[in-house]
């Protein structure tokens, strides 16, 4: 699978500074490398949006402004009022999938997100945040979940299964999507960018495509990060109103 | 038949499913264009569930794609 050339070539991960701690490899590796450009990236741009905060805003406080409200309504629409103590949490996780997946996007760089690690890292930090807040706010009366009221027996049986099997899918179907969608993403980028050389003069013709998949690739990104905050959010409602 | 040989066809075969889910996608943002020409005002408040729904069933079709892929490459 780990080809030199070729598409799938671009997932290897290659470690930049080997650590070695009681027998574990923990290198610093290039998916680490972006993920640290991803929080720096996210920093300097808040950094330079609040840096003169005016009534009026500025630029680079528009910019902020724009992704803090569009995620806050998110929140607020999906949540609540109660749901906005756990909007810093939402929003960082936006912005880190949204800086992953842009930063990948770029020539010569590493997709951090097209790796199933990372998203089954978050997506399993979630599904047992999730799961923990629901216990917490309702106790016992949280596995109302799997079984609404007033549900008739007969089908009771038949939506229980159905239910617990959905509630413990999503952390696999929240991390395979992006996952699915930057690789696949990725490789037809790498498919079609191969072509533009080996069909010479006519090459023209992938290279248009490549530039048309590019942005479309852009709006994936953009897409999916939302995604993923918005179905983290809708998790999170479930835990906190049930239903 | 040569193992290589059929790896391609069932990869190809698996990827089939993606059908599916385009079909899907199309027919989520198709009556989200509906339903917001008919009722403008909606707009904003039917865009999350848009969202939603594509990414709901965009998963399925993605579930095929990994299938293929993992099919292809192991």
């Amino acid at each position: 699978m780990a080809a030199d050339e070729g598409p799938m070539a671009q997932f290897d991960i290659k470690p930049l500074v080997e650590i070695n701690l009681a027998g574990y490899d923990i290198s610093y590796t290039n998916s680490a490398l972006f993920m640290t450009l991803a929080v720096i990236c996210t920093f300097s741009l808040f950094w330079a949006a609040t840096r003169k905060r005016t009534m009026v805003p500025g630029r680079m406080q528009s910019v902020g402004e724009l992704m803090f409200e569009f995620i806050a309504g998110m929140v607020k629409e999906n949540v609540g009022k109660e749901g906005m103590k756990y909007f810093p949490f939402i929003f960082t996780l936006f912005m880190f999938i949204l800086f992953g997946n842009v930063l990948g996007l770029l020539p010569y760089s590493f997709t951090f997100t097209s790796h199933i690690i990372v998203n089954a890292a978050l997506a399993l930090f979630i599904f047992i945040a999730v799961t923990i807040i629901g216990f917490a706010t309702h106790g016992l009366h949280y596995l109302r979940l799997f079984c609404p009221e007033g549900t008739p027996l007969p089908v009771a049986i038949v939506l229980v299964p159905i239910e617990i099997m959905s509630y413990f899918i999503r952390p696999v179907s929240l991390s395979l999507r992006l996952f699915a969608n930057m690789l696949a993403g990725h490789v037809l980028l790498k498919v079609l960018a191969g072509f533009v050389i080996s069909l010479g003069v006519f090459g023209v013709v992938p290279f248009i495509a490549v530039s048309a998949v590019t942005l479309l690739e852009i709006m994936v990104a953009l897409i999916q990060a939302y995604v993923f905050a918005l179905l983290s959010t809708i998790y999170l409602n479930d835990a906190v109103h049930l239903h | 038949m040569e193992l290589e040989a059929a790896k391609m066809i069932g990869a190809g075969l698996a990827a089939i499913g993606v059908i599916g889910g385009g079909v899907g996608v199309g027919i989520v943002f198709g009556n989200y264009m509906t339903a917001a020409s008919r009722n403008p005002s909606l707009k904003d408040e039917l865009r999350t569930y848009a969202f939603l729904g594509f990414a709901l069933s965009e998963a399925t079709a993605l579930f095929a794609l990994v299938i293929a892929l993992i099919v292809l490459f192991t």
